[in-house]
C-alpha cells in the first residue's frame, strides 16, 4: 500500500480497535457509522477550511504513529492536588467516570452517573448535537469513547456551590484517549460548573474530548473550562452547546498549557430570548498552538450572544481565533457581537484571526473586532520611567490585559490557580 | 544636580535638538519657555530615556552619573522624575498597584526592603492630600477616563509619591483650572528642597507666579536661545517671541 493521508487515520483506527472500551450507551450502528465516516474522510489536515492552521494529521503522523493504550490507575493522591477547595469534585480519568475518586454529596435536584448508566429516557438527547456523521473528530469520539460523565441538574434547582468535573489523562506510553460528557441542565434550574483539563502521566496524549450541554428554558449555566495539560498533550475539544428560551449559557476558557489545543465551541440558541456569553485567554510559548474556533448559530429572534477571546503568543507560539456566528432568518432582533484581541510577544510569534459573519434575517445588530498587536510601547515607558523594571512592566501590562478575563472566573480558588499560572508563564 | 552640554538628538534623519547647554544644580528652579515645537517634550523625552530618540552628541551627567547610560527605569530609580505632557492611560493597572510596584522596585534597587503595606497606604493618603487628588482616582486605572486636569494632578501625586531628586514638569499647568493649578503649584511648592530641583516647561507666566524661577530659558529650534532670571519669563509674555525668532534666524543666515 501507498502511504496516503488516510492512512494515517486508518493506523490510528487499528491500534485503536484492537482494545476498544466496550460501552452500553453507544449503540453498534453508531460506532460502525462513526469508523465509516473516519475511514473515508481521514482525521483532518490543513487543507480542510476548519483546521487550516491547526494539522491534526501532521501531529499524529508525527507524535502518535504508535499508539500503546497504556493507561495508568490513578489514586486519591493523585487527583488530590487537582481539586478545587469550593466545589463538588467529580472525576474522569482516561475517559472514564470514577465514582470511588469523585465527592459524594448529596444534592438536592443533582444526578451524577456513568454514561452507561443512563436511562432510557436520559438517553434522548444523547449524540443529538453531537452527530459523527458531520465532524471527523467527534466520529473519533464515538467509536472510541469511554464510559465517560452524565450530570442532570433537575428542573427548578439551584445547585448551591459549583460542580468541578476533572479530566485527568494518564499514560505510561502514548495514548488516545476519548472523553465524552452529556450535561443537562433541566428548565430554571441554575449551577457553576467547573471542567479542568490535566494530563498527569509520562506520556504522551491525543486527547479527543466531547461535550454536548443542554440549558433548559429558563435555565443558567456557567461553566469554567481551565487547560493545563502540560507539553506532553494536544487536545481537541469540542462543545456542542444546545439553548433554550430564556436560559443564559456562559463559558471561559482559560488555556495555560498543552503543546496542542483545539477548541471548537459551537452554541445553538434554539429558542427566543436566550444569551450566550463565551470568552476565553490563553497565554502560549515555545512550539504551542492554541486554537479557538466558536460557532454561535442564532436561529430564533432576541437572542443575544457575546464573545471576548484574548491570546498572548510568546516565543514560536501560534494562535487562532475563529469566530462563526449565524444569524438565521427568523432570529430578529439578534445582538451578537464579537471581539478577539492579542498580543504578540515576539517576531516569530503568529496570531491568526478570522471573524465569519453570515447574517439572513434583517434586524439585527451584530458587531465583530479584532486586533493583533505588540505590547504598547507608550504605556511601556511611562511604567519604565516611574522606576519599573521592563520586565515587571511588562507583566503588568499583560496581566492588565487578561484582567476582563480573569474577572470572569467567579471562583475565588479557581482565579487563584488560573492567576498563578498565568503569571508564571508570562 | 544635572549637567547637560551640547546635547544634539534626532528622530530619523530629523535633528530636534541642536545643542543643548544646561546646569541645574540642587535647591534651583529652572523655567523653560519657547514656541510650540521648539523641542521642549523632546528635551524631557530624552532625559527620561524615550527609546524613539537618538543622542547623536552631547553628555549629560546626573548627579555624577552618565545619564545617559541609564535605562529609563534606573534614571527615575536615580532620582529623576518626569511629569508628562500627556499622560499616558493604561487600562486595567491600578494607579495603587502601579505606585506601589514604582515605590518598592526604586526600594529595592537602592538596597531597601519593601514599604510595608500600611506605610504605603499611609503615604497615598497623604500626597493625594498635599495635590487635593479624590481618593477614588487612586484605585482606578493609571489615567483611564482621567480628565485632563486630572491627569495633571496625578503626575504630580506620583512624583509626591516617589520624592524624586529632578522633576521635570513638562506643561504641567495646561489644562488646570484657575484653583487647580493653584493646588498643583502649591504642592510643588511643598515638596521643594535644598536638595532638589525643579525644570519647569511652561508657556504661561501665571504658574510661575506661584513656582518661582531662579532661571528661565528660551528655547527656540532645538537649542537654548536666550537665559536670564524670573524677569525673562515675563518680558516673552509681554513681546511674544518674534524678536528671539528674528534673532535667532539672522544668526543661523
Ligand atoms: N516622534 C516624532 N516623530 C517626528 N517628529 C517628532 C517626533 N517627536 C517630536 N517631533 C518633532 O520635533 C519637534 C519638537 O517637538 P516637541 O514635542 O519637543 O516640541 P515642544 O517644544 O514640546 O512643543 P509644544 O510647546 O507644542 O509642546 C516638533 O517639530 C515635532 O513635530
Ligand atoms: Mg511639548
Amino acid at each position: 500500500m501507498i502511504e496516503t493521508k488516510s492512512n494515517i487515520t486508518q493506523t490510528l483506527l487499528d491500534q485503536l480497535q484492537e482494545n476498544a472500551p466496550k460501552v452500553d450507551f453507544m449503540p453498534d450502528t453508531e460506532i460502525i457509522s462513526a469508523i465509516r465516516y473516519l475511514e473515508e474522510k481521514g482525521i483532518p489536515n490543513n487543507k480542510h477550511e476548519d483546521y487550516k492552521y491547526c494539522n491534526l494529521e501532521a501531529v499524529l503522523r508525527k507524535e502518535f504513529k504508535s499508539v500503546e493504550q497504556s493507561f495508568n490507575e490513578l489514586t486519591n493522591a493523585d487527583i488530590a492536588p487537582l481539586k478545587l477547595d469550593e466545589a463538588i469534585n467529580l472525576v474522569v480519568v482516561n475517559g472514564n467516570y470514577n465514582e470511588a475518586l469523585s465527592e459524594k454529596m448529596i444534592v438536592k435536584g443533582l444526578t451524577v452517573k456513568s454514561l452507561n448508566e443512563l436511562s432510557a429516557s436520559e438517553k434522548i438527547l444523547l449524540s443529538s448535537q453531537a452527530k459523527s456523521d458531520t465532524d471527523a473528530l467527534i466520529a473519533l469520539n464515538a467509536a472510541f469513547t469511554g464510559n465517560g460523565l452524565f450530570l442532570k441538574i433537575e428542573t427548578g434547582n439551584i445547585i448551591p456551590m459549583p460542580l468541578h468535573v476533572i479530566y485527568v489523562n494518564s499514560g505510561s506510553s502514548n495514548i488516545v484517549s476519548n472523553t465524552r460528557s452529556f450535561i443537562h441542565i433541566g428548565a430554571s434550574a441554575d449551577v457553576t460548573l467547573v471542567e479542568s483539563f490535566f494530563n498527569i502521566g509520562t506520556g504522551k496524549v491525543f486527547s479527543n474530548f466531547v461535550s454536548e450541554k443542554f440549558v433548559g428554558e429558563n435555565a443558567k449555566l456557567t461553566c469554567h473550562t481551565f487547560q493545563n495539560e502540560g507539553a506532553l498533550s494536544y487536545s481537541v475539544n469540542t462543545n456542542q452547546v444546545k439553548i433554550n428560551k430564556y436560559s443564559n449559557y456562559s463559558n471561559t476558557t482559560m488555556t495555560l498549557s498543552g503543546e496542542l489545543v483545539r477548541n471548537n465551541h459551537n452554541v445553538v440558541l434554539a429558542d427566543s430570548n436566550c444569551e450566550a456569553h463565551l470568552n476565553g485567554l490563553f497565554i502560549s510559548n515555545g512550539t504551542q498552538q492554541i486554537d479557538n474556533h466558536t460557532l454561535i448559530d442564532h436561529q430564533m429572534p432576541h437572542c443575544e450572544s457575546n464573545e471576548l477571546y484574548k491570546g498572548i503568543a510568546k516565543d514560536k507560539s501560534i494562535g487562532t481565533f475563529n469566530g462563526k456566528i449565524f444569524v438565521r432568518k427568523d432570529a430578529q432582533k439578534t445582538n451578537a457581537y464579537q471581539s478577539s484581541k492579542n498580543i504578540l510577544m515576539s517576531d516569530d510569534a503568529i496570531i491568526n484571526t478570522k471573524p465569519q459573519l453570515e447574517i439572513y434575517a434583517d434586524d439585527v445588530k451584530c458587531s465583530h473586532g479584532t486586533s493583533t498587536g505588540k505590547i504598547d510601547t507608550e504605556a511601556l515607558f511611562y511604567l519604565k520611567a516611574r522606576g519599573i523594571g521592563e520586565e515587571s512592566a511588562r507583566k503588568l501590562l499583560l496581566q492588565a490585559f487578561a484582567q476582563e478575563l480573569i474577572d470572569k472566573i467567579e471562583i475565588p480558588s479557581l482565579q487563584e490557580r488560573v492567576l498563578h499560572l498565568f503569571e508564571k508563564a508570562l | 544636580m544635572i549637567s547637560i552640554k551640547n546635547l544634539h538628538a534626532s528622530i530619523g534623519d530629523k535633528e530636534i535638538l541642536r545643542g543643548i547647554n544646561l546646569e541645574v544644580k540642587a535647591g534651583e528652579v529652572h523655567a523653560i519657555m519657547g514656541p510650540n515645537g521648539s523641542g521642549k517634550s523632546t528635551l524631557s523625552s530624552v532625559l527620561a530615556g524615550r527609546e524613539d530618540y537618538n543622542v547623536t552628541e552631547g553628555e549629560v551627567t546626573f548627579n555624577g552619573k552618565n545619564l545617559l547610560e541609564l535605562s529609563p527605569e534606573d534614571r527615575a530609580r536615580e532620582g529623576l522624575f518626569l511629569a508628562f505632557q500627556y499622560p499616558v492611560e493604561i487600562p486595567g493597572v491600578s494607579n495603587v498597584n502601579f505606585l506601589r510596584t514604582a515605590v518598592n522596585e526604586i526600594r529595592k534597587y537602592h538596597g531597601q526592603e519593601e514599604m510595608p503595606a500600611k506605610d504605603f497606604l499611609a503615604l497615598v493618603k497623604e500626597k493625594s492630600k498635599l495635590v487635593e487628588l479624590d481618593a477614588k482616582l487612586a484605585s482606578r486605572s493609571v489615567n483611564e477616563g482621567f480628565s485632563g486636569g486630572e491627569k495633571k494632578r496625578n503626575e504630580i501625586f506620583q512624583m509626591a509619591m516617589l520624592n524624586p531628586k529632578l522633576a521635570i514638569l513638562d506643561e504641567t499647568d495646561s489644562g488646570l483650572d484657575i484653583d487647580a493649578l493653584r493646588i498643583v503649584a502649591t504642592g510643588v511648592n511643598k515638596l521643594k528642597s535644598k536638595d532638589n530641583a525643579t525644570i519647569v516647561i511652561t508657556h504661561y507666566q501665571r504658574l510661575l507666579d506661584y513656582i518661582v524661577p531662579d532661571f528661565v530659558h528660551i528655547l527656540y529650534k532645538g537649542r537654548i536661545v536666550k537665559s536670564g532670571g524670573k524677569e525673562l519669563a515675563l518680558e516673552m509674555e509681554a513681546k511674544g517671541y518674534d524678536e528671539i525668532k528674528a534673532q535667532f534666524e539672522r544668526i543661523e543666515s
